[in-house]
């Protein structure tokens, strides 16, 4: 047949792009319940993962939000033991030789008064010491570890002098005393204190929340204090933080360095948030493993799909789909569940992570990497999980799938 | 025209198996034509129009399409030729539910490049050309059997195909709609569509132009086949 060299080549038309997401979405809107319930899986999953990754930022961002206002450069010296497993005393002289340093900016001390007990009243049993402790406390100490001041007022010059007491956070808890009076007393040692300052949590100096301050003046006077400090509090440069580090022991007790110890409270917050970001990896390996699952339930909605609608892709094929148009509709509709899985993952990630953040007084954040990692996985989930029944459906013969009843 | 809208030649179609669906046939229908393919279940008609419309491929001998070779043709080459010169109307519909009527035949026209307002423009027009320009917002569920193979038989059209090819279309309907359907398309074979109905029912392929009657895989009976022999002889 000579006509056939002059026949027009036929060549299959591309489809529009804004056909191909509406074709795929075809299967969402025909079945929007079982559509949104595979996307949860992916949802749920990318949830967990934001989640964990949002609220260890916010918690890191927080604590570098406290360590920047209270400062890094705080070191703590106290008294250890010594060989003989008795408690140590450092040398009166301690402070003052601390200060001759040269990069130390300041020095502040407590004494731990071991004898003198804390008690709401005279009523309390002797044995219900509530686990507080008493601290003979330097004027200046609350500058150099970074507190500040609840209710009422530190000691001063006066005060110290007298039985008044300013109790850390949680020993006025325990106490039951929710602000400084002149009614609020508590009994340390047998003696009427009176309450007058109450502090905000100390985050570089813990032990001061479950202490009760006295000034050290009144603790040598009326709780038997022999007036050695245990705990020195000392700012120094920050560049030469590493050196004055390594004279402290020798410096507040030269004759037993030994029984000092050393030690840089900020170290200890930072290895704590190491701690809980060890265990953020476990839980996004959990939330990695929710993800695969609803991968795994996106794939089996694929291939149910695919198995229900032979008709309609014969049809298609009747119509003119090449088996690229089918394979590339059954592509598209897994890529559109599983980013409307991952889209929705993401914000209840996010809003879990500012609900939390916001509850715990912590900066809100949710990294960008996270967010845009989130989204990348389901895609990479929806094209693994539809790539199958995909392939299944393309390669369906049309006879045979128009004949389905 | 210098080929015909359908040649087959010797064409043969063996399912794995051993099944021999069709066994040799040679048929030649003019572009213009109105022909019945009638046979009992399992004749190899259903297999005929499948392969006649290029969703099937044949085992042994020629399929030429509008002067296209099937067999020389790759699958996307073969779904432009559906797309672009073959319309299906299908004895159950085919429509999507829940969409209306104007979307499913707009449908018909995804696969030909349109954009969709072209689509859906063409859509409504062929919808109006087989009675039903007052219930293009209708979805299949709203419409009665007749209506929805109208509807049906405006997404073959929608593209203005030369060949229309049709699976038992009044197989679903009652009489009535039946004589309808069946209106229609002669209506649009006199607008110059060439159109092929497969039916077991005698009384309907005898009020159409040509028959063709099959039965185990061959032609029996071609009510046109002096004239075809004459055209095959002459060339």
């Amino acid at each position: 047949m000579s006509a056939h060299d002059a026949l027009p080549r036929l060549a299959a038309a591309r489809m529009h792009f804004t056909d191909v997401v509406s074709v795929g979405g075809v299967g969402l809107r025909t079945r929007p319940l079982r559509a949104f319930l595979s996307a949860l899986g992916i949802a749920i999953g990318i949830a967990a993962m934001v989640a964990v990754v949002g609220i260890s930022s916010s918690s890191s961002a927080g604590l570098d939000r406290t360590l920047s206002a209270l400062g890094t450069n705080l070191l703590t010296v106290s008294a250890g033991t010594t060989l003989l497993g008795e408690e140590a005393k450092m040398p009166f002289e301690a402070e003052s030789m601390i200060e001759r340093i040269g990069p130390v900016e300041a020095v502040s001390a407590v004494a731990k008064v071991a004898a003198a007990k804390v008690y709401r009243s005279e009523q309390i049993p002797e044995q219900q010491t509530g686990g507080m402790t008493t601290y003979a406390a330097r004027l200046d100490l609350l500058p150099v570890v970074g507190a500040t001041v609840r209710s009422g007022a530190w000691l001063n010059a006066a005060t110290e002098n007298y039985p008044a007491v300013v109790l850390g956070a949680t020993a006025a808890r325990r106490l039951g005393i929710g602000a400084a009076s002149p009614d609020a007393q508590v009994v340390i040692g047998g003696v009427r204190f009176t309450v007058v300052g109450i502090l905000n949590p100390v985050p570089l100096a813990e032990e001061l929340d479950s202490g009760a301050l006295v000034g050290w003046p009144v603790a040598q006077s009326r709780l038997d204090f022999d007036g050695h400090p245990t705990v020195l509090y000392t700012r120094a440069e920050e560049p030469r933080l590493e050196s004055v580090r390594s004279v402290l022991a020798g410096t507040a007790n030269p004759q037993a360095p030994n029984e000092v110890d050393v030690s840089r409270p900020s170290d200890v917050l930072t290895a704590k948030q190491a701690t809980s970001q060890a265990f953020t990896g476990l839980l996004l390996g959990v939330g990695g493993v929710a993800l695969i699952v609803g991968g795994v339930g996106v794939a089996n909605t694929m291939v149910i799909s695919v198995l229900e609608r032979r008709p309609e892709i014969g049809l298609r094929r009747s119509l003119g789909a090449t088996r690229g148009q089918i394979r590339t509709q059954f592509l598209a509709e897994s890529l559109l569940l599983s980013a409307m899985g991952g889209a929705g993952g993401v914000l209840i990630g996010s809003g879990v992570t500012v609900g939390y953040a916001l509850a715990q007084d912590l900066p809100p954040v949710i990294p960008g990497w996270a967010v845009a990692g989130g989204l990348l996985a389901t895609l990479v989930i929806g094209a693994v999980a539809g790539l199958y029944p995909a392939i299944r459906a393309s390669r369906l013969s049309p006879t045979e799938a128009l004949a389905t009843p | 025209m210098t080929h015909p809208m359908i040649s087959l030649r010797n064409v043969s179609r063996t399912y794995p198996g051993g099944v021999t669906a069709l066994a040799g046939v040679s048929l030649d229908i003019a572009h213009g034509e109105l022909v019945a393919i009638v046979g009992p279940s399992g004749s190899g008609k259903s297999t005929m129009l499948n392969t006649i419309g290029t969703l099937d491929r044949p085992t042994g001998g020629t399929v030429r399409i509008d002067g296209y070779d099937v067999a020389e043709l790759s699958d996307s080459q073969l779904s432009a030729l559906r797309a672009t010169r073959i319309g299906f109307v299908f004895q159950h519909f085919h429509l999507a539910a829940k969409v209306p009527a104007v979307d499913n035949v707009a449908d018909g026209l995804l696969y030909t490049g349109m954009r969709k307002a072209e689509r859906r423009r063409r859509a409504a027009a062929a919808l109006k050309r087989v009675g039903l320009g007052h219930r293009l917002d209708h979805e299949p569920h709203e419409l009665s059997g007749g209506e929805r193979q109208r509807v049906a038989i405006a997404r073959a059209v929608a593209g203005e195909p030369p060949l229309v090819l049709a699976d038992e279309p009044t197989g679903a309907l009652d009489s009535a709609s039946g004589a309808g359907v069946m209106e229609l398309l002669r209506e649009l074979n006199a607008a110059g569509t060439t159109i092929v109905i497969i039916t077991h029912d005698r009384e309907i392929a005898a009020g159409l132009p040509r028959q063709v009657h099959m039965r185990d895989g061959r032609i029996t009976a071609d009510s046109a086949a002096p004239r075809e022999l004459a055209s095959e002889a002459a060339r």
